[in-house]
């Protein structure tokens, strides 16, 4: 493992703002994403899904489409083969046990009940459409706030919740001078990437299988796979070099990848599933409905007593997942007593999945509105009631922090945002007919960690490249490995050319967690450093010198211009065609290939706490001036600031991006996004881009983000703790609590319609 | 979606003849509304006459007596065209807030007034009940979400919202709809658009083989001091939650209502023009407890349906506050 990094020279690629090195491809129609694969004879299926909410398939009539033009096969529990179940997060990598036409039961409205394959995409959509499936409906549980729903602990489904408690939460609670009960609620949401799932299987004459599939982490995918087909990992390739956002949807293979594997076998053909928009909303969970009910006690000084709270989230009828509404309670202020507790609803809904923060996002929210509604009651500035509340320790495991500017962080927002313009009194200042309020909400996201691989090659042409299986989700995953590579090697981070997302790549964790750039540039630095050493050797023989260095793709003697070799030189005095080196950062006691197997494709290597000895944690600081009208209750969020802890920033214009676009998605949820659920069938009413209402340009502000971050050698050898999920935790409560400044009116239950307001 | 037959003859005589002679023929112009509704099955046509080039079709003609607009215009067009952003404010306003700009871009004005609602159970026909898509099957909003659903002009068959804007600020401007059918017929706008009786299927007076060729807006004061408010929890690209047309005409003492005209959108099952407002303002003097006062009556009748009551609070205060811009009072 690599020691801590110092940048040598002015001006080193890690560190610097630079440019995206895949933008033009993509600008450009040139990357590749799943969709856009045609293996030749590749046949096209479309799914049909259910039209009721629960009940059992009665009759699907194959026959009433099969002589229709094109058709190739239609598949339904009638005629499929058996997919087996996967290991299901946490224990597996996939995301939900569910799994097409094993049987005739509707679980929910949405549900996946018969694929149709067809020459061409019409010809399977139209005979998609006339297929006749009949069902016997039952009622439906429509979601989270339907009567029929009754809340149980999450232990009694299976479920693994992270509930938490110490002291004696109930007498403090009970003794509290101040007292608050409240109850948050937070929708259905969606993830709505802009590429819709697709999945393209190609089985092979070996009995291989190949798989075009935007995917998060092929590993994991490939290990689904697997176990869907009872595959051996090694005939099983998954490629997916570019994704049109995921933000959580594509960490593992959904339930239609293994109908598109299962009709390319059973037509022996390559097969395409592009999943519709409509579709998209059934096909994979978005983050659950919560209502979390936190009681939170006070002495009058505003010293924290006591928190309580439940988190309640709806989940499917096969899986028990978990949405951590206790996560952030549990971690933010030092709290003597507190107990939080996750509780399960079983509702006919397809199984909940990763949103960007799960936990984090819905958690913070509930803690940070709570915080604030405090504060008014104390007559404290919702900093200062956070400041009297500080804690140098992770309250729940008692560790320090590695590093928390979230102080730094305060004080930055404070000025950009120009706190003292806040009126104390809501509902007191105004522009015209709007009502102006200012709010701010803390956030906070932990370092996870993974062990990687990585490879660096210098090539006979002199060319440097580095490969991973890791994934660019649009984080600028592509960009920082050039510029890391760049930074061993001397070289222009434009000029290294980087290979991301293929399971016949060196093999690294899954892109989500925010984890992966902290898992992978330690590698490759490492993977480089040891390239260069390498070049520096053959070079110290040619050039008769020992002190070298790396400078424009030559190896050099610094003051002495004369002397220098190029790479393409080294490379061939090497007498090999390449250099590479393949590198890790697996413990060398847990390095055998099983050990690679568990850690690449499965997530028990995952760790949620990867220091004995810190707490580790991103931190982020909000503040939001909205503008209300007083007659209409709309809110136009006019300015956020975000000063963000990210410990040492490896690409700040990426960085940065990933910041707003979590900002961005944080305004969705406060004020937008929410599943409209019919609540007799159970089915989504809203499952389209115009009637999902996520934020367009026009509803987004100037978005400021602050930097206080110092690089955390604790978090990460290179300096830096966690960016991607960060963005958006605490910008609902924020914008809450800013509506509540502006209005007096606090909306617990989101997002923040007008109709709320008026 | 299904196959369909694509034709485009010359003139607007071989269309309308094409789509008479066709039972499961459609006119089609910018198609935003038919191929969506196509895409849904919830329209199934088997050929589409394509009537979006035919010639003169898009003309805009500007006289002393009003505006003439073709029905094959597009909505950027229309709304990009100075006489319109000179003398019809307000109808520009509604065109620009409509949709996006993709789709503004391909819309044609006749296509327009015929765009179907957004009612989700109207849209999915996996749903048995519409009475607008399977006449007498029932109506499966009134128990389901229907936030975005009417409060006027609606029944216990239909609850549907007409989701338009433009035809809106036609409704305030008094607009004549001017079809083609072998014999020429024109509509006053609020006519052209029928309210929900015992069959919320039929929403216009003309077949389905008769021809938008254009909309007329006579000049007046009122039209050139109109306005448009929208107002909806998205910035941009969402249906109205209420919106209201408005033109104002003044007395020379500048305070004194001689002309008001108040239409509501997104409230109701067709635009809907609210008389009693314009009857209460006019001759009044125009300040802001009048006008509040008198917009309360934009809302005599409406029936709250579960999800939608917060509109009744809404839609007076949206006409009030399209006045009070366009009156100078904020």
């Amino acid at each position: 493992m690599a020691t801590a990094f110092t940048p040598t020279r002015a001006g080193s690629p890690l560190g610097r703002p630079t440019d995206r090195i895949d933008g033009p491809r993509k600008v450009g129609g040139h990357a590749d994403y799943a969709a856009e694969h045609f293996p030749p004879g590749v046949v096209h299926a479309v799914l049909v899904q259910s039209t009721v909410g629960n009940g059992r398939v009665a009759r699907v009539d194959h026959a009433s489409v099969e002589s229709m033009p094109g058709v190739l096969a239609v598949i339904s529990h009638r005629n499929a083969p058996k997919i087996a179940t996967p290991k299901v997060f946490p224990m597996g990598a996939a995301a939900s046990s569910f799994v097409p036409f094993q049987d005739d039961r509707v679980r929910y409205n949405g549900q996946h009940v018969a694929l149709v394959v067809a020459d061409t995409l019409e010809h399977a959509t139209a005979a998609g459409r006339a297929l006749a499936v009949e069902y016997a409906p039952e009622p439906a549980v429509s979601g989270i706030a339907d009567p029929k729903a009754e809340p149980k602990p999450a232990a009694d489904f299976g479920g693994q919740a992270p509930d938490a408690e110490w002291g004696d939460p109930d007498a403090a609670l009970a003794d509290a001078p101040v007292r608050l009960d409240l109850r948050y609620t937070t929708p259905r949401e969606y993830n709505a990437p802009i590429e819709p799932h697709a999945t393209v299987a190609q089985w092979g004459e070996d009995g291989s299988l190949t798989v075009w599939e935007p995917s998060q982490w092929v590993e994991g995918a490939r290990q689904v796979f697997s176990e869907w087909f009872g595959l051996p990992l090694e005939k099983i390739r998954v490629i997916s070099p570019f994704i049109g956002g995921g933000f959580g949807c594509k960490a593992c293979p959904q339930p239609h990848a293994a109908a598109a594997v299962l009709a390319a076998k059973m037509v022996g053909r390559p097969v395409k599933l592009a999943v519709t928009r409509p579709q998209m909303f059934t096909s994979h969970g978005g983050r659950a409905a919560t209502r979390q009910t936190l009681s939170i006690g006070a002495d009058r000084d505003g010293k924290l007593q006591a928190i309580v709270q439940e988190s309640v989230n709806e989940t499917s009828l096969d899986d028990a997942f978990v949405e951590p509404g206790g996560s952030v309670t549990a971690l933010m202020y030092g709290v003597p007593n507190l107990r939080t507790t996750h509780k399960l609803v079983r509702c006919n809904v397809v199984t909940p999945g990763w949103m960007r923060a799960p936990g984090e996002a819905v958690s913070s929210f509930a803690l940070e509105c709570a915080m604030d509604e405090l504060a008014h009651e104390l007559g404290l500035d919702p900093i200062e009631l956070r400041l009297r509340n500080w804690t140098d320790t992770d309250p729940h495991g008692g560790k320090p922090w590695s590093t928390r500017r979230l102080r730094e962080a305060y004080e930055a927002g404070v000025r950009a945002i120009g706190w003292e313009r806040r009126s104390t009194t809501p509902r007191s200042v105004r522009e015209g007919r709007k009502l102006v309020g200012i709010g701010m909400a803390a956030g906070t996201y932990p370092v996870m960690r993974t062990p990687s691989e990585a490879l660096v090659r210098v090539t006979a042409d002199g060319e440097v490249q580095v490969e991973s299986g890791g994934t660019d989700i649009g984080t600028g995953l592509y960009t920082i490995c050039a510029q890391t590579a760049a930074e061993v090697l001397g070289v222009d981070a434009a000029d290294v050319r980087v290979r991301l997302g293929d399971t016949e790549l060196a093999r690294a964790p899954l892109a989500g967690g925010s984890q992966l750039s902290g898992d992978l540039l330690p590698v490759i630095h490492g993977a480089a450093e040891r390239v260069r050493d390498e070049l520096l050797q053959i070079a110290a023989r040619e050039l008769q010198a020992n002190d070298l260095a790396v400078e424009g793709g030559r190896v050099i003697v610094p003051g002495d211009p004369s002397r220098a070799v190029g790479f393409a030189d080294l490379v061939r005095r090497s007498g090999k065609n390449a250099i590479e080196v393949l590198h890790d950062n697996l413990p060398p006691d847990a390095n055998s290939e099983e050990d690679r197997r568990l850690t690449f494709n499965g997530v028990s290597k995952l760790d949620f706490d990867p220091s004995p000895n810190y707490a580790m944690h991103s931190w982020q600081a909000s503040f939001v001036e909205v503008h209300v009208d007083e007659d209409f209750g709309t809110v136009r969020v006019k300015r956020i600031v975000s000063a963000v802890d990210c410990g040492r920033l490896y690409n700040p214009k990426t960085a940065e991006s990933q910041i707003q676009g979590g900002v961005i998605m944080g305004l969705g949820m406060a004020l937008l996004e929410a599943a409209e659920v019919d609540p007799t069938s159970a089915r989504i009413t809203n499952n389209n881009l115009a009637e999902y209402m996520l934020p367009v340009h026009a509803d987004v502000p100037d978005i400021e983000v602050i930097s206080v971050g110092e690089p955390d050698y604790e978090a990460n050898p290179l300096g830096g703790k966690c960016v991607g999920e960060l963005g958006i935790t605490g910008i609902a409560a924020a914008i809450a609590n800013a509506v509540f400044n502006a209005t007096g009116k606090r909306v617990r239950d989101l997002p923040i319609t007008l109709e709320k307001l008026i | 979606m299904n196959n369909f037959e694509y034709s485009r003859p010359e003139t607007a005589e071989a269309a309308i003849a094409a789509v008479a002679g066709d039972a499961k023929a459609r006119f089609l112009a910018g198609g935003t509304t038919l191929i969506d509704l196509m895409k849904c099955d919830v329209e199934a046509p088997t050929h589409l006459v394509d009537v979006s080039r035919l010639p003169g079709l898009d003309a805009i003609e500007v006289g002393p007596g009003g505006i003439r607009i073709g029905a094959a215009a597009k909505m950027t067009d229309v709304a990009e065209h100075p006489a319109v952003a000179r003398d019809y404010p307000g109808m520009r306003e509604a065109l620009l807030l409509g949709a996006s700009t993709q789709l503004r871009n391909m819309a044609s004005i006749g296509g327009n007034l015929m765009q179907r609602t957004r009612c989700s159970y109207f849209r999915d026909p996996s749903y048995a009940q519409c009475n607008k898509r399977k006449p007498g099957s029932g109506c499966a909003a009134i128990d389901g979400v229907n936030r975005g659903h009417a409060i006027l002009g609606t029944s216990e068959l239909c609850i549907a919202t007409y989701p338009g804007d433009f035809a809106v600020s036609l409704m305030a401007l008094d607009a004549t709809v001017h079809v083609q059918n072998g014999r020429a017929t024109a509509f006053p706008i609020d006519d052209f658009f029928l309210p929900y009786g015992p069959s919320p299927h039929i929403e216009h007076p003309i077949g389905r083989d008769e021809l938008i060729v254009a909309v007329e807006v006579p000049a007046s004061a009122a039209a050139r001091r109109s306005h448009y408010l929208k107002v909806r929890d998205r910035e941009s690209y969402e249906f109205a939650a209420c919106s209201a047309a408005v033109g104002l005409e003044l007395e020379p003492d500048g305070r004194t209502v001689r002309d008001v005209r108040v239409a509501l959108g997104g409230v109701a099952s067709k635009p809907w023009r609210a008389r009693q407002v314009e009857a209460a303002l006019r001759g009044k003097t125009f300040d802001e407890p009048t006008i509040r006062r008198a917009c309360e009556l934009a809302v005599e009748g409406a029936k709250d349906w579960g999800h939608n009551g917060f509109k009744i609070t809404l839609a007076p205060r949206v006409a009030a506050r399209a006045l009070m811009q366009v009156g100078g009072l904020e």
